[in-house]
């Protein structure tokens, strides 16, 4: 069996007195797009941010490629191959798209510069459908655009894992569907992905797998089918008398 | 605009050509008039250096440092030092060393903190270091001060000090168009994600204070033939910093060229109180400063900048991408 591209292993974050990620333990293999998912509050984002570098873990590991990655600083991480976009959107607003994307291309996993960095941006514009509007500065952009900046911003350091924090979240159902067959594209691609989303449309229709979180803790993993009807997964989201 | 052309732009060489003919203008001044106008001359051209070298560093960060007189003062200091023992410009050389070093050791301890216990720390790190040159002098040397004996006259250091400033806006324009540049303008955006798309944005800090150091340190280096007698209440003078600040921002810190805008005017006004109100320079300094805060506090540039936009889109023409600060 391959190494797997990313693992989890039993990761802590506490503040004070709260523990916001309670010994989670996954693993995500080559190639693969796993949803994390679970109600508001449940520690998904601050999982991120832990194997991003946002934050560091107060406890366990974080392996990238069989690498320890956990608790160094962001910048490392993004060079040694992980990605991200944010849950509020954020975008380089003095600068044009071009610009934007191309910040992900020159610092990161990938270090281009000059007239390669500058092909590179444009190509993943194209592909997330901004071809032809490089240099309009995106702070005069839609909202659906400015997330398609910052998704060509993080693949244009051909990251290893990407982390997708609610990508498809405050989208109107047209834009939705454009979004889903974004990500569906990158999926083919064989990129690695962790994406944390409230859509079940699109976890269903997108993941191989998900993690279900609450309140920190990990309450199943699979399947999205099995694990979205695991009763403690429906007591979670829906409450005990429910169950 | 954009940081990464290998090839100079049309605009690129329309502005070399400016500032070169403008260098060249600059550089006559000793051949028409060796006094007042000189020695005015060398004000501004000390404090073009001086702000610039500070925008280098502040004004894509926006950190507001206060420590450009001990860079300045550390300078000096080689000279007054060293001048009896080693060549000129090898003890410039050492004052930009100093500088750099004094900038790297603030930048390390901290450039993690928020704006303004930055500005706090270097306050108060110039005058530490004014007191400790004092004590140092006083035990080790027990004069108060220094004789620095050379041949240079004031046009000498007029023409090394316009030579000084043209460097430092080389430096800047090598700087916009690298990677530290773009990284530059991408923490001044945001700095999460500059940490997020793999930018070390400590150390990017530090490498640029570190130059904006060097040389405020080389313009102190310069000075010291000019002040013939050195002393730690001249070289470390809190005024310098001061001045500085006031300057650069008068003029705007977006641009490189800006604090100019602010250096021309704001040197010759000083002048001017300094020689008719010896006495309340502080008092113009304070004014001047609440003013520029309150009034313009992006700079004479950001307001031109302001009215051709307005300009522009009043005119029907599309707006040019807005300049406004940085959340």
């Amino acid at each position: 069996m391959s190494m797997p591209a990313l693992s989890v292993r039993v990761a802590r974050k506490t503040f004070g007195g709260l523990v916001a990620v309670n010994d989670v333990s996954f693993d995500v293999r080559q190639g693969e797009l796993l949803g994390l998912i679970g109600p508001n509050g449940s520690g998904k984002t601050t999982l991120l941010n832990l194997i991003s570098g946002a934050l560091k873990p107060s406890g366990g590991e974080i392996l990238l490629g069989g690498q320890p990655i956990g608790g160094l600083a962001a910048h490392h991480i993004a060079q040694k191959g992980v990605a991200r976009t944010f849950q509020l959107v954020r975008v380089l607003p003095s600068l044009d798209a071009e610009q934007n994307v191309m910040a992900g291309a020159v610092f990161g996993h990938r270090r281009t510069w000059g007239a390669e960095a500058r092909a590179l941006a444009r190509e993943l514009l194209h592909r997330v459908g901004l071809g032809g509007r490089e240099h309009v500065p995106v702070s005069a952009m839609t909202y659906i655009d400015q997330k398609r900046i910052e998704l060509a911003r993080a693949l244009a350091s051909d990251p290893r894992v990407l982390l997708l924090d609610e990508w498809l979240a405050g989208l109107n159902p047209t834009e939705l569907q454009v979004g889903i067959s974004l990500i569906d594209e990158l999926r083919r691609e064989g990129r690695t992905i962790i994406m944390v989303e409230h859509v079940m449309d699109a976890i269903r229709t997108l993941c191989d797998r998900c993690v279900v979180m609450s309140s920190g803790v990990k309450i199943a993993e699979g399947r999205v089918e099995d694990a979205l009807s695991e009763p403690e997964v429906v007591r979670a989201y829906l409450g005990d008398e429910d169950a | 605009m954009s940081p990464l052309p290998f090839n100079l732009t049309q605009e690129e060489l329309r502005a070399g050509a400016v500032g070169a003919a403008l260098v060249i203008v600059a550089a006559l001044l000793p051949v028409f008039d060796q006094a007042y106008y000189l020695a005015l001359g060398v004000n501004i051209m000390l404090y073009a250096a001086l702000c610039t070298a500070w925008t280098l560093f502040s004004g894509p960060t926006h950190y507001i440092s206060l420590a450009s007189a001990a860079f300045f003062g550390l300078g000096t200091y080689s000279v007054g030092l060293g001048i009896d023992h080693l060549p000129f410009p090898l003890l410039v050389l050492i004052g930009a060393g100093c500088g750099a070093v004094l900038a790297g050791i603030v930048g390390v301890a901290t450039l993690r903190l928020s704006g303004v216990y930055f500005v706090i720390f270097t306050l108060g790190l110039a005058e530490l270091v004014r007191q400790l040159v004092s004590w140092g002098q006083s035990k080790i040397t027990t004069r108060m001060g220094l004789y620095v004996f050379t041949d240079f006259t004031e046009k000498h250091i007029f023409w090394m000090l316009l030579a000084l400033t043209v460097l430092v806006f080389i430096t800047g324009w090598l700087i916009n168009r690298s990677r530290l540049g773009f990284a530059m303008q991408v923490i001044g955006n945001d700095e999460t994600v500059a940490r997020h798309v793999g930018i070390d944005t400590a150390r990017a800090k530090i490498i640029l204070f570190m130059i904006s150091g060097a040389f405020i340190g080389i313009a102190g280096a310069i000075c010291a033939p000019r002040y013939a007698y050195i002393q730690p209440n001249s070289a470390f003078n809190p005024t310098i910093s001061f001045l500085v600040v006031i300057m650069a921002l008068l003029g705007g810190t977006k641009r490189l060229w800006g604090p100019l805008v602010g250096v021309i005017p704001f040197t010759i006004l000083m002048d001017f109180v300094t020689a008719k109100f010896p006495n309340h320079t502080s008092i113009v300094m304070g004014i001047a400063f609440l003013a520029i805060v309150y009034f313009i506090p992006n700079g004479v540039t950001g307001l031109i900048e302001q009215a051709r936009t307005k300009l522009r889109s009043r005119m029907g023409a599309p707006a040019v991408k807005p300049g406004e600060v940085q959340p």
